[in-house]
């Protein structure tokens, strides 16, 4: 299990790992009662989404979008089709949280998604899981058979007179799609390649109809957020900041894992709950949310407290929630390397700043990295993220180009004596023993 | 084309869209019938698209797109190592480096007896059980150091 510890757990707890994940034991927990109370009192679909709104839940996907005034965005009234999707389609480097949300709470997506299509008077949902864990989108499959078999999906869900159908779809590999937009049209059975926005899904979303999409975290957050109240959520966490939040930490600490935490929490408290640094190595850099996001240096996260206005105060953004930690024994430039391949891998081919940007900057890197580089290179990279950033249609060219850039601003250094002495600043045998890798016998 | 078995998997999720959407089960559709073939060779594609009333060039893009699928034939095991920098934090690389040596073979290289490829992926959404390897698509293998890689190879007959 890969749940390791939380304060103040909402989301979380009162999890038994892979035995607590069916049915009853949601039941048991409490779960269904909400969506059974919406549908006894005829909550107005207006109550509902204020109350979301009170909680200050944002988008728990990367964006942080307030979820409550997302839902306000479809209209309700609009006649005929309209689609609720969540997206399970962590591909984030770094994030792991919603695997384990699916793996030991599935229900708590369910619900989630049947009270946001009662909220927006869609009828029909898709949840669109990550393609390499197979396993958890069978676990899913599993809970929605028993979600129908319970009457909780269907036609006319336990006599209310409304009606919600709820499908998993299985994703292939292909990062992009966690872009909303690139997901609506992987659904719809095409290559993942983002749309032109405007318009939004809110307006034409999957198949043409109307559609609101929100991270697993994000749904599953609905039920207790309507148990409890969105005040008293908002208050587990700080202004603007509402909630507790799950934090994948992955990296250099003793105990990688996933984390349950108010937003508002010093990272110095996060670290602490992992074990602290593994090896007892020094923190040299910390990606606070996603490898997307730019790269802080030790002394600036020890100050920050994890939150979206902390951490984008601070130059970097929450993001997903995936926090990587890296130990002294990391070189900054193999590191970099190895995100900007990613992007360069992933870039759908769509835009030619993002798919030509991303293999040039990729190119660049990997030359600095292996003794090649060129007094120019740094300038080069610099003029190449300022030809993606804001250039695409779809964020993954910000994607690419922000750790470039923040890997350059902070360890500029580390590039610098590489490009001269065409050797790393971090001794060969000592770079990655921070792994933790086991010795291989002999 | 497929077995009876593999029709009923593409008949169920064809009912999981709209009637007029039967293009929205191509993916799921795609995994199942490389799950049969072990890989998808190009009339396995055009059967698909055929069974969905699409156009073999939008399945063929489709297959194409998307990494899990292998449009070329693999060894009877395809594991794919994630290399992505929270894994290779934690092992990632090392992992990587020791399977090739086990095997004798690098990445996108298959074995002499067909009997193992292997593949450095990208992010599998597990990196806190890294180093993580994922064996035919299906099967993740969490904290694979080296006791944990040379159990998985003989467990793989």
């Amino acid at each position: 299990m890969a749940l390791l510890g939380a304060i103040n757990p909402v989301l979380t707890a009162g999890l038994k790992g892979d035995d607590g994940w069916s049915l009853k034991d949601y039941v048991a927990r409490g779960g269904y009662q909400q969506l059974k109370r919406i549908l006894e009192t005829k909550m107005t679909q207006e109550d509902l989404i204020s109350e979301v709104k009170k909680s200050v839940l944002r988008g728990r996907g990367g964006a942080g979008f307030p979820t409550g005034l997302k839902w306000s965005f479809m209209p309700r009234s609009f006649p005929g089709d309209k689609y609720v999707v969540c997206n399970t389609d962590e591909g984030e480097p770094g994030t792991f949280k919603d695997r384990d949300i699916m793996r030991y709470n599935p229900h708590a997506v369910i619900e989630g998604m049947i009270i946001a299509g009662y909220a927006m008077g869609a009828n029909r949902g898709y949840n669109y899981v990550h393609g390499e864990i197979w396993e958890i989108y069978q676990r899913f499959e599993a809970a929605l058979d028993e979600a129908r078999g319970a009457g909780f999906l269907g036609q006319n869900i336990l006599g209310s007179g409304f009606s919600f159908e709820l499908f998993a779809h299985h994703g292939y590999g292909a990062y992009i799609c966690g872009e909303e937009t690139a997901l609506l049209e992987s659904i719809e059975g095409k290559k993942g390649q983002p749309r032109f926005k405007p318009p939004f899904p809110a307006s034409f979303g999957l198949y043409g109809k109307p559609t609101t999409i929100n991270n697993t975290e994000t749904f599953a957050s609905i039920p207790f957020i309507l148990k409890m109240g969105g005040e008293e959520f908002l208050n587990l966490g700080k202004p603007n900041n509402g909630g507790t939040k799950l934090f994948s930490v992955s990296g250099h600490v003793n105990r990688p894992g996933n984390y349950e935490i108010p937003l508002g929490t010093p990272f110095s408290t996060l670290l602490e709950m992992c074990g602290g640094m593994r090896g007892g190595r020094k923190l040299k850099a910390v990606i606070p949310g996603g490898s997307s996001a730019p790269v802080m240096p030790a002394e600036v996260i020890m100050d920050c407290t994890m939150d979206y206005d902390s951490i984008s105060k601070a130059g970097s953004m929450l993001g997903s929630g995936a926090v990587i930690v890296m130990d002294e024994t990391v070189c900054m430039v193999k590191a970099l390397e190895r995100l900007s391949f990613f992007y360069h891998e992933e870039s759908c081919g769509q835009c030619t700043p993002c798919r030509e940007g991303t293999a040039w900057m990729y190119k660049v890197v990997h030359r600095i990295e292996n003794g090649l580089g060129k007094p120019d290179d740094l300038d080069l990279l610099n003029s190449v993220l300022g030809n993606i950033a804001g250039r695409t249609i779809c964020a993954l060219g910000d994607a690419a180009a922000f750790p470039v850039q923040s890997f350059i601003k902070h360890f500029g250094k580390e590039f610098e004596y590489h490009i001269e002495n065409k050797a790393c600043l971090v001794p060969k045998d000592v770079q990655w023993a921070g792994s933790g890798f086991h010795k291989i016998p002999a | 084309m497929f077995s009876a078995e593999t029709l009923q998997k593409f008949a169920r999720e064809v009912g999981k869209y709209p009637a007029d959407q039967k293009q929205s089960a191509v993916m799921a559709c795609l995994a199942h019938a490389q799950e049969e073939k072990g890989w998808l060779p190009p009339e396995a594609i055009e059967a698909v698209a055929d069974y969905l009333g699409m156009p073999a060039m939008a399945a063929y893009e489709v297959a194409s797109f998307y990494n899990m699928y292998d449009l070329k034939p693999v060894g009877k095991y395809k594991i794919t190592v994630c290399t992505n920098l929270p894994c290779a934090l934690s092992g990632g690389y090392h992992a990587g480096e020791y399977l090739q040596k086990k095997l004798g073979i690098g990445y996108n290289e298959t074995t002499q007896d067909g009997k193992f490829t292997l593949k450095e992926g990208e992010c599998m959404g597990a990196c806190g059980d890294a180093p993580v390897f994922i064996v035919n698509n299906r099967s993740m293998c969490s904290h694979m150091h080296p006791e944990q890689i040379d159990k998985l190879l003989e467990e793989c007959k």
